[in-house]
C-alpha cells in the first residue's frame, strides 16, 4: 500500500463516516460519537499501515489490530467489508437478529482478533500476541486502540507494566483521546490527566498526535517502534462525533440514535466536498 | 485400586508431567501470577524460560495474555491459586477464553479449603459454580497423582478452554499408574445396589473410603469419580439412579452450584431420585487445617457413610 496518498485516505475516511451514520440510523443501534472520533485512526491503519491480507485473515505473519474500545464498531465493520474480509451486503445485518455483526466485535468475523466490548481487555490481549511474536521471532506488530474513558480500567495498567517489563517494542497502544465518556467529560467523571505522563512513567514511549490529521498519523505510525525495546503509546487527540458539526464534542452523542431529520443533516454535511463548508456554526474545533 | 502410598500433591504431578511434554513441544507456554512456588512451576522458570511468563500479581492480565498467546498458536497453561483465578479474573475467563473459544488451560491450584487457616480470601468454594455457568468451559477436578499425570496428556489434545482445580496437599492414590484420562467420562470405582456416592476431586478418596466402611456393614455402594463436572457424564448418573434409589454427592465446594447441583440438574429432568449433597454449607467456612475443616463439615469417610446409613434405616 506504499502508493496510497493522503487525499485517498481522507476521502476514504469521509466514506467510512457516511457509512457509520447510515448503519447506526438504519439499525437503531450503535455508538456514534466514538466511532466518528476513531475513524481517521482506523482508516490510516487499515489502508496504509497494517500488513494484512483480506484473502487470508489468519495469515500467521499478519499485523494484529485489536479494537479494545469495542463499541466503536461501525467504522471497523465498514472497513473490514470494504477491504473484503466480509461481504458488503452483510453490513445491512448489523445488530439484526442472529447477525454475527453484533454491537461489539467477535472473532466469528474474519479479520477480527478479539471479542471486545468489556473495556480494559484489549491491551492485555495485545501483550499476549506481542509476546507470541517475540517467542516465534516474527516481525509482525500488534496495535491496540483504546478509549480514553477506558483508561480508568485497572487491567490496562497491569498490561502497561507487563509490556514494558517484557520489552514489547512490537506493541503499539493508541488512545482515542476524545475527552468524553458516557457520563460526561473524562476529567469530570474520573480525571485522567496527566495521561501522557502516566504512560511515560509506566515505561512507554509516548507520541502525541492530532488524531484527525491523517498525514501526521501516517508519519507517527511509520516511525514505530520509536525506541528499541520499548512499547509505543500513541496519544491521539480527537473530537467525539468528528465530521458532523452539530454532534461534535457533545456527551449525549455517545450512543444517541439520530432522528430522520438529524440523519439527513448528517449525511448532507458528510457529503460536502470541502471540509471547510460546515453546516452550522459553533463547531468544536 | 493401588496401595495407599502417600505421594505428591497433584499440582506437583501436573507440573512435572507438563514439563516433560513442554521439552518436546515448544508451543506450550506456562503463565503464572507470582505463583511459581505454590504452583510448582519453578522448573519452567529455570529450565524453559522461553516458555515461561510471570506477570506478577495481576490475575486479569494473566488470563488475557494467555488468550492472546493462544490466538497466535501457543498452548498456554495458566497456574495460580484457584481462589484468585476463579474470582478476580472471571470476566477475562468468560470473554477472552470462553467467548472467544481459545485453547487456554486454567489450572487453579490450592483449591477448595486447602489453604485452610488463611481464611475465606484463600478458599475457592465457588469456582465450580462459576466455571460451570460459562459456555464452552470444561471443568475438571483430578483426585490423585496418577490421574493428574494422565489428565495432562489428555489435555494436550483437547483443544478447548478448560478449568482444572487441584488442591495443595499430598494425596493418596486412588488410581494405578498409566491410566487413560477420558475427559467427560466418569469412572466407576466400585459397584453396589444400595446407594450411589458421586464425588469429584480430592474427596473422591473420602467417598471411596466411605464405601469401604459401608461394605464392612454389608452395604454395597456405587462409587463414581465424576472428575469432569462439565460436560457431565449424564449416562452414568441415570444408570446409577436406575440401580439405586439414593445418591450422595461429595465435593470440597459450596453445596450451591457445584457437583451436587450438576448431578441434580441431570436427575430432575430424566429420573429424579432422592439426593444428599455433602459439601461446605452456604457460609464462609470456618478456618483450620484442610483436614479439620472437612471434618467439621462431616466430609469424612465416617460422615459420608453415616449419611447413607441414616437414609437406608429410614427407607
Amino acid at each position: 500500500m506504499e502508493d496510497i496518498d493522503i487525499s485517498f485516505l481522507e476521502n476514504k475516511a469521509k466514506e467510512i463516516r457516511r457509512n457509520i451514520v447510515d448503519m447506526i440510523y438504519h439499525s437503531g443501534a450503535g455508538h456514534i460519537g466514538g466511532s466518528l472520533s476513531s475513524t481517521d485512526i482506523l482508516v490510516t491503519l487499515y489502508y496504509k499501515i497494517l500488513r494484512i491480507d483480506p484473502r487470508n485473515p489468519v495469515w500467521t505473519d499478519r499485523d494484529r489490530f485489536i479494537l479494545s474500545k469495542g463499541h466503536s464498531v461501525e467504522g471497523y465493520y465498514t472497513i473490514l467489508a470494504d477491504l473484503g474480509f466480509i461481504d458488503r451486503e452483510e453490513l445491512k445485518t448489523y445488530c439484526k437478529f442472529n447477525s454475527r455483526l453484533t454491537g461489539h466485535p467477535t472473532v466469528k468475523i474474519p479479520g477480527v482478533e478479539a471479542n471486545t466490548g468489556s473495556l480494559g481487555h484489549g491491551l492485555s490481549l495485545g501483550v499476549g500476541m506481542a509476546l507470541a511474536g517475540k517467542m516465534d521471532k516474527k516481525d509482525y506488530k500488534v496495535y491496540v486502540l483504546m478509549g480514553d474513558g477506558e483508561q480508568a480500567e485497572g487491567s490496562i495498567w497491569e498490561a502497561a507494566m507487563c509490556a514494558k517489563h517484557y520489552k514489547l517494542d512490537n506493541l503499539i497502544g493508541i488512545v482515542d483521546r476524545n475527552k468524553l465518556q458516557i457520563g460526561g467529560p473524562t476529567e469530570y467523571v474520573m480525571s485522567l490527566e496527566d495521561l501522557s505522563a502516566k504512560w511515560a512513567s509506566f515505561g512507554w514511549e509516548v507520541v502525541e498526535v492530532d488524531g484527525h490529521n491523517i498525514s501526521q498519523l501516517v508519519t507517527v505510525f511509520e516511525s514505530v517502534p520509536v525506541k528499541y525495546n520499548k512499547p509505543t503509546l500513541i496519544l491521539a487527540h480527537t473530537v467525539k462525533g468528528k465530521g458532523v458539526s452539530f454532534i461534535e464534542d457533545k456527551p449525549e452523542w455517545h450512543h444517541k440514535i439520530p432522528t430522520s431529520e438529524e440523519y439527513t443533516r448528517m449525511i448532507r454535511e458528510l457529503n460536502q466536498e470541502d471540509d471547510n463548508v460546515r453546516e452550522d456554526i459553533g463547531s468544536a474545533v | 485400586m493401588s496401595e495407599k502410598t502417600s505421594v505428591l500433591p497433584c499440582r506437583k504431578a501436573f507440573s512435572e508431567a507438563l514439563f516433560e511434554l513442554a521439552k518436546e513441544d515448544r508451543d506450550i507456554v506456562v503463565l503464572t501470577s507470582d505463583s511459581r512456588g505454590s504452583a510448582s512451576v519453578e522448573n519452567f522458570a529455570e529450565h524453559l524460560p522461553g516458555q515461561f511468563i510471570d506477570v506478577g500479581i495481576a490475575e486479569q492480565n494473566l488470563i488475557s495474555i494467555a488468550s492472546g498467546l493462544a490466538g497466535c498458536g501457543k498452548k498456554p497453561f495458566i497456574f495460580a491459586p484457584a481462589c484468585f483465578l476463579s474470582t478476580r479474573s472471571i470476566e477475562q475467563i468468560k470473554i477472552d477464553v470462553a467467548y472467544t473459544n481459545r485453547d487456554v488451560k486454567i489450572i487453579g491450584v490450592s483449591g477448595g479449603v486447602s489453604y485452610g487457616p488463611l481464611g475465606s480470601t484463600h478458599h475457592s468454594l465457588e469456582d465450580i459454580a462459576f466455571m460451570r455457568a460459562i459456555p464452552n468451559m470444561t471443568v475438571i477436578l483430578p483426585c490423585d497423582v496418577n490421574q493428574t499425570k494422565a489428565l495432562v496428556k489428555s489435555l494436550l489434545s483437547y483443544n478447548k478452554p478448560a478449568y482444572i482445580r487441584m488442591g495443595r496437599n499430598p494425596v493418596e492414590n486412588v488410581y494405578d499408574e498409566n491410566i487413560f484420562f477420558n475427559i467427560g467420562k466418569a469412572s466407576l470405582l466400585s459397584d453396589g445396589a444400595d446407594a450411589t456416592i458421586i464425588a469429584t476431586g480430592e474427596v473422591v478418596k473420602t467417598a471411596y473410603d466411605a464405601a469401604l466402611i459401608l461394605r464392612d456393614k454389608g452395604i454395597y455402594t456405587r462409587v463414581i469419580d465424576m472428575h469432569t463436572v462439565k460436560p457431565i457424564d449424564e449416562e452414568i448418573i441415570i444408570e446409577s439412579a436406575r440401580k439405586t434409589e439414593f445418591i450422595v454427592t461429595v465435593e470440597e465446594h459450596n453445596i450451591r452450584g457445584g457437583l451436587g447441583s450438576a448431578v441434580a440438574e441431570v436427575l430432575i429432568k430424566r429420573l429424579p431420585v432422592k439426593m444428599y449433597m455433602a459439601g461446605i454449607p452456604d457460609e464462609f467456612s470456618i478456618t483450620g487445617s484442610q483436614k479439620e475443616i472437612l471434618e467439621y463439615y462431616n466430609i469424612t469417610p465416617e460422615g459420608i457413610s453415616n449419611i447413607v446409613l441414616k437414609e437406608l434405616r429410614r427407607g
